[in-house]
């Protein structure tokens, strides 16, 4: 009886704890703006080169995958600093306040939402710069939503492993790449529906559904294998 | 089972067996196949070769985390060294393959070779190990080392697998079985092979995995040796 209390009451503490390392990452991203700001200026600045360097707007192959890499990158660069901002001290107090299923529920959740951000307003930027040659906006924004999602999933764990070696910050997108691989050719293929391309029937659940389980897939992996990353 | 001498005979039979069975007994005559047809024997084995390392070298990290034996880390990149050299193996005996039947005969630019999806998995494949070995590169503690590497390992042979037997099925295939061609498994159909080749087939599979785990025992046992020193036991 009373385990069983004692149970619920880690759990409920998890969620007060997860909340509280998360309200702490966006404190922190309110606080040092220049990050987010930094962040905003390259994805601006990426699409605007594409922008200068196509001679005219691209078809719709060429936009897809365009988007889909510069998603990649921005990921990479707005996830890759998640664990690499907190030194060596303030690790130890996390340690000594949370368990590591919340503090990893609390990264993964701020990533989400940072990368689902970065995201929308790449997609306005795309639209502004690079035309719009969907035939269904919102079919591609839901796609990007789940992209998004996933991509920045697989990066924060890939973040974690990268911040315990020396050379980190090349060394996120070195281990990353290959992982994010296939996610990347199933987005690829499933946001051509938002292009008009005809799928087979119960096709396009499909893929969305096997996007969704990979992203599960990631979130349990993540909190298995975290705490193993996390003591030291 | 590992310090047994039975499956290193069992491996040399086999692949004696693979060797003069497979160059002498005959096969069906495919149109552009040809002969080259015995290139199965090899070339497909690497890549079950392959997965079978992988999986050993993702066993002994779970169990690295699980009993920080610095054994287990030693096991676990050394079988992850022959599975990459098993896909590199796989890469080479394709390549000629490849020579004499898609671009000659089939006329297929490489372009389209190299987007094959079992070319992009085993790619990938590769590409993994390669990080795989980046990162344990980028340490100089042992321990840390080993625990690190062993959660990248676990994380990303899990993402691997669901990856190789999904691509297939989203990319049209210049392998056979693809989907297209008459067959809808783009895995392997056992169906789709004519029953003497897979006299040979089997037993060369075993044949050559085995082979794989007997060249990593001795990897793993050198290792041991060089680093005598750290493994107090």
């Amino acid at each position: 009886m009373i385990s069983s209390f004692d149970e619920f009451y880690y759990f409920a503490l998890m969620n007060q704890q997860t909340l509280a390392l998360l309200k702490k990452d966006i404190l922190l991203e309110f606080r040092q703006k220049h990050t987010f700001y930094g962040i905003l200026l390259y994805i601006a600045a990426t699409i605007f080169v594409i922008y200068l360097s196509l001679p005219e707007s691209p078809d719709a192959q060429i936009w897809n995958s365009l988007f889909w890499v510069i998603q990649l990158f921005v990921c990479v660069n707005a996830v890759a600093k998640s664990f690499l901002q907190e030194s060596k001290g303030r690790m130890l107090y996390f340690y000594s306040i949370a368990n590591p299923a919340q503090f990893i529920f609390g990264k993964l959740i701020f990533n989400v939402l940072l990368m689902l951000l970065m995201s929308l307003i790449s997609l306005c930027l795309f639209f502004v710069f690079l035309d719009n040659p969907l035939s269904n906006v919102f079919q591609f924004a839901g796609i990007v939503i789940l992209g998004g999602m996933g991509i920045s999933l697989v990066f924060t764990l890939m973040s974690a492993i990268a911040a315990k070696a020396q050379q980190n910050a090349a060394l996120i997108a070195i281990l990353g790449f290959p992982v994010i691989l296939p996610q990347l050719l199933l987005l690829m293929k499933l946001s051509k529906v938002a292009f008009g391309e005809v799928f087979r029937e119960g096709a396009l659940f499909q893929l969305a559904g096997l996007t969704l389980l990979m992203d599960i897939l990631v979130i349990v992996l993540a909190v298995i294998l975290f705490p193993f990353l996390w003591k030291d | 089972m590992v310090n047994k001498i039975w499956w290193k005979i069992l491996s040399f039979l086999l692949l004696v067996y693979t060797i003069v069975a497979g160059f002498l007994l005959p096969v069906p005559r495919l149109n552009i196949l040809n002969e080259t047809i015995r290139n199965l024997y090899f070339h497909v084995c690497m890549w079950m070769g392959m997965m079978v390392l992988f999986a050993i070298s993702f066993y002994h990290s779970v169990k690295y985390l699980r009993h920080q034996n610095f054994r287990s880390d030693i096991a676990s990149s050394s079988y992850a060294a022959l599975g990459s050299f098993f896909g590199i193996l796989g890469y080479a005996t394709g390549f000629l393959w490849v020579n004499v039947t898609w671009v000659t005969d089939q006329g297929q630019s490489i372009g389209s070779v190299l987007k094959e999806p079992k070319l992009i998995g085993a790619a990938i494949a590769l590409l993994i190990y390669g990080a795989y070995f980046v990162l344990r590169g980028s340490f100089t503690d042992i321990d840390k080392r080993a625990r690190v590497s062993a959660v990248y390992n676990i994380f990303a042979f899990a993402m691997l697998f669901p990856s190789i037997w999904i691509i297939p099925r989203l990319v049209g295939s210049l392998h056979p079985g693809a989907p297209g061609s008459d067959s809808g498994n783009p895995a392997l159909d056992r169906t789709d092979l004519d029953s003497t080749m897979r006299m040979i087939f089997y037993p060369a599979i075993i044949g050559w995995t085995l082979l794989g785990v007997w060249i990593a025992t001795l990897k793993i046992r050198l290792e041991l040796i060089k680093n005598k020193n750290i493994i107090n036991e």
